[in-house]
């Protein structure tokens, strides 16, 4: 199939800022159902409220726009009922870790079967370039004039601690990459993360004077490096791309079907 | 396998809006921006069809179609 058959003309252009990395996000997400051949009848994307969530209003699959933080709530609702269909819950930094950190945690925890994307811009990009718990130490933004005192959550590390059974990273600008990844995530079952660098030009890179959508996405090629690298060890700060997690562990629906076996068989 | 071979550069005017990732990461250097901020082939010559301004294009603005 076409790009075209995947998305909603009728929305576009889209609403998203000149550069702005979440196009990017959607453009590879795209490629990776297209890849993989699923019909996109069998694909249940929920989201949340951010810039990051408007991808569900652009994708003809099944979308679900829902309430900030909540999407991997709404979606474990679908997924429980209808565990045949493929779920994809894209996030902002803000609605994935900072208002649903909870229910991020608790959802890895449990190892649903269900791909998680963090569209991480570091920024509030909807409101209006507030920190998150993803912006970090030393940061600027609308609500953190004098710099940011709060350090960043590494959302692979809290992910891999709390249970997800497939985590991985990459940024707006390795889109081979990227596709990849997220063709893997989706293919996985289990509770899977992904963590995607993405450029706000508009509020983050302005505040930071990290320059112009450009500008950020050569930034992501100088400081990341991928997982292992000999660059990492010679310098530790660079932030590494790849997959750090992929392991097979009891999914959440099949157990909970031997649960519902196990209790038809008491009566 | 043989390499794709370039037929043209589908850009849709409508949707571009002339960020300039195509431009600056295309590593032949084929494309330009024009005075509407648009994005245009202006040395489609030298375009070895890799599709990466296609697949960084944050708008799905740009696809190449090869032979
Ligand atoms: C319950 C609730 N609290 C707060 C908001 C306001 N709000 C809308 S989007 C947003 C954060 C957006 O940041 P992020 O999730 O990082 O997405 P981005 O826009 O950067 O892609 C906030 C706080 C809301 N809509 N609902
Ligand atoms: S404000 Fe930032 S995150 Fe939102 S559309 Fe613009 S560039 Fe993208
Ligand atoms: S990347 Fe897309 S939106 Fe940006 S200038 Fe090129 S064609 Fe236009
Ligand atoms: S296909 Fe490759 S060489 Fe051709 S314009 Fe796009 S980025 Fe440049
Ligand atoms: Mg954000």
């Amino acid at each position: 199939m076409a790009i075209k058959d995947y998305i909603r003309e009728r929305f576009f252009p889209h609403m998203w800022c000149p550069g702005c990395g979440h196009g990017i996000v959607l453009n590879g997400l795209i490629r990776a159902v297209e890849e993989l051949g699923i019909n996109k009848n069998d694909i249940v994307m929920v989201s949340g409220i951010g810039c990051s969530s408007r991808i569900s209003g652009y994708l003809d699959f099944h979308t679900l726009h829902t309430i900030h933080g909540r999407a991997l709530a709404f979606a474990t609702g679908i997924k429980m009922s209808r565990p045949d269909l493929n779920l994809i819950v894209p996030m902002g930094d803000g609605d994935a870790l900072a208002i649903g950190g909870n229910h991020f945690i608790h959802a890895a925890r449990r190892n649903i079967d269900m791909t998680a994307i963090v569209m991480n811009n570091r920024i509030y990009g909807m409101t209006g370039g507030q920190y998150s718990p993803l912006s970090g130490y030393g940061i600027l933004a609308t609500t953190a004039p004098y710099t940011n005192i709060d350090h960043s959550f590494d959302v692979v590390k809290l992910a891999a601690a709390a249970g997800a059974t497939f985590v991985a990273r990459s940024t707006a600008y390795h889109v081979q990459q990227l596709t990849d990844i997220i063709k893997q995530a989706i293919t996985h079952k289990g509770f899977s993360v992904v963590e995607i660098l993405s450029q706000c030009p508009t509020y983050f890179g302005r505040k930071n004077k990290e320059g112009s959508a450009v500008d950020m996405m050569e930034r992501m090629k100088d400081v990341t490096t991928p997982i292992g690298s000999k660059a990492k060890k010679e310098n530790p700060d660079l932030i590494e791309r790849g997959v750090f997690v992929n392991e097979d562990k009891p999914e959440y629906c099949s157990e909970y079907n031997k649960i519902i076996e196990r209790a038809m068989k008491r009566n | 396998m043989a390499k794709p071979k370039l037929k043209e550069h589908l850009i849709n005017r409508n949707w571009c809006k002339g960020c300039g990732i195509c431009v600056h990461f295309c590593l032949k250097k084929v494309l330009e921006l024009d005075s509407e901020e648009k994005a245009f082939a202006a040395r489609p010559q030298d375009c070895i069809a890799c599709k990466l301004c296609e697949l960084r294009c944050p708008d799905l603005a740009i696809e190449i179609i090869t032979e």
